[in-house]
């Protein structure tokens, strides 16, 4: 982490303040190249935030950010959110809401493959109040993947779905992660996921609390994935002060 | 769904008989009334000084038509209609969509306009009479005038009411700046700003038949005027009762505009299943 040259993600110190309320305190975190980070904390401890700080949809109160070394506001297409709502535009259909930054054949058989991805190439046709909650995350998803970017900002992208998509769609993102390389951020509430997914786990509590933890060495093993859950649960849970423990 | 699937047969029969109520139930008051009146008529409680029957009425009617000073008039007044309509909407909505658009704008324009607003447009007929006299631009203005305003205003809220996460999602997919007001910012007000094309339809039909009323030699309005000059109750009513058809057709077009652009709104989940 030493190493500068890998760094995709920089930030230091940042304070972000919306009149009263301090969002983030003094925040300092770094994302390798090819690192997927998972961002894990209490509901209104900052992590959207950070995200859309990150993303350069806002600028922190002070401190810097910066993405491959260059400052946040002109790095913007490196990166895409996919947002905590699905923010699907309601006058498009689901193909049109993929493809909705150009017209061109290519991109529409872009948009119907990721499609397929997410297993709704049935529903291209559809508009968003025809899906549910569930299948709008979906095309969110595929959204986000449509056009290659550097670093994939994920905000809590599974919270409405069953069991079983839920692990096919954290297999599909690792795998899309890997084969592209991509610097991911996950932010979930589930500590499991958070542990079967991430290489490294940040644990955000009120703005100014970060605690960090490996992931495990291996994901198909459930022992050592549970084992890091608890972890992180019992940071998240008691204020723990657990800095970077690394798994046995 | 088990239960519906049992019930169907059941259902199947019924379903032509309550379609079909459906359909009749809006007209039965309104037909109700004619018989009553038609029937009052020609018992002779109402005298056809007070008001003549729907009968007369319509044979005025046919007589009007046949004599071509119904369809002459009819034509005056739907060309000034549309021509104010088109020129005060138009105006309307390009105030309302730099304004809500540009903060300068906003400034510059939205008091002053918000004033004016409330100046109530008839009240500017004898100005315009002694400006313009009788002719077809005073008349035109006027609709113009009274339509600009509910069409200003809609657009404007619609654009700034566009919601703002929305508008965060198109900037993080770097859409140009047209690409967001095509793709974002114009489908999203567009519900508000047809709502504004609605209101400013109502608005034409009474600017105008006040107008014609008061100064001009031909259109609807006129036609009423004169007629009530001569005690000529069955063009006054004929008159009435052309509104009321004008101002339905007006309505019905809006509804069809509505349906057709907002058909993302309407496609329900009950429509796929
Ligand atoms: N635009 C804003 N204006 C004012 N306050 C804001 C704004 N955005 C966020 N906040 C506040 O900042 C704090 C952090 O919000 P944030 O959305 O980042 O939390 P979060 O960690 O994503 O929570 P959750 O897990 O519930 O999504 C909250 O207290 C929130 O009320
Ligand atoms: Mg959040």
């Amino acid at each position: 982490m030493t190493d500068q040259t890998n760094v995709m993600i920089n930030i230091q110190n940042i304070h972000k303040q919306y009149a009263q309320l301090t969002a983030l305190n003094q925040v300092n975190l770094t994302v390798e190249q090819g690192e997927f980070l998972a961002l894990v904390g209490m509901s209104g401890g900052g992590k959207s935030t950070l995200l859309r700080l990150i993303a350069g949809l806002e600028q922190p109160t002070s401190g810097s950010i910066k993405i491959n070394q260059v400052p946040t506001n002109d790095s913007d297409s490196l990166v895409r959110v996919m947002f905590q709502e699905d923010r699907l535009l309601p006058w498009m259909t689901v193909l049109e809401n993929l493809s909705f930054k150009s017209k061109k054949s290519a991109e529409r058989q872009r948009a119907l493959n990721l499609l397929e991805l997410v297993e709704l190439k049935d529903y291209a046709d559809h508009y968003p109040n025809q899906l549910s909650g569930g299948q709008k995350q979906r095309v969110a998803l595929a959204r986000a993947l449509m056009t290659a970017p550097k670093i994939l900002l994920l905000d809590e992208p599974l919270g409405a779905l069953d069991a079983l998509t839920r692990r096919k769609m954290q297999d599909l993102i690792l795998n899309i992660c890997e084969k592209q390389k991509l610097t991911t951020i996950l932010v979930t509430h589930d500590v499991d996921e958070a542990a079967r997914m991430a290489d490294r786990i940040v644990v955000m509590k009120q703005a100014t609390n970060f605690y960090e933890t490996i992931g495990p060495k291996d994901r198909r093993n459930p022992g050592q994935v549970g084992l890091v859950a608890d972890r992180v649960l019992s940071a998240i849970l008691d204020e723990a002060p657990v800095r970077q423990f690394q798994t046995a | 769904m088990q239960k519906a699937a049992v019930l169907s047969p059941i259902k199947t029969k019924r379903r032509p008989i309550q379609i079909s109520w459906q359909k009749v139930l809006p007209f039965v008051i309104p037909s109700l009334i004619i018989i009553i009146w038609q029937v009052s008529s020609n018992l002779g409680w109402l005298s056809s000084s007070v008001l003549p029957s729907p009968w007369a009425v319509l044979q005025d009617g046919i007589t009007l038509t046949l004599s071509g000073e119904l369809p002459k008039n009819l034509s005056i007044s739907l060309y000034r209609a549309t021509v104010g309509l088109l020129i005060g909407g138009s105006i309307g909505f390009i105030l309302g969509f730099i304004n809500g658009l540009s903060r300068k704008c906003r400034l510059l324009f939205d008091s002053s306009i918000q004033m004016f607003r409330n100046i109530p447009h008839l009240a500017l007929i004898p100005l315009i009479i002694i400006w313009l006299g009788i002719g077809e631009s005073a008349k035109i203005s006027l609709v113009a005038i009274g339509t600009m305003f509910p069409v200003y205003i809609n657009t404007f809220h619609g654009i700034r009411s566009v919601d703002k996460e929305f508008i965060e999602m198109g900037q993080s997919y770097e859409l140009s700046r047209t690409q967001m007001f095509r793709k974002i910012i114009f489908p999203a007000a567009l519900p508000q700003i047809l709502v504004g094309i609605r209101y400013a339809l109502g608005v034409m039909w009474t600017t105008l038949i006040v107008a014609e009323t008061i100064s001009a030699s031909s259109g609807i309005g006129y036609m009423a005027n004169n007629a009530e000059d001569f005690v000529d109750m069955e063009t006054v009513i004929l008159c009435i009762v052309v509104y009321a058809v004008l101002g339905k057709i007006s309505d019905l077009v809006a509804k069809g505009f509505e349906s057709l652009l907002l058909d993302w709104q309407t496609t329900g989940r009950s429509k796929v299943q």
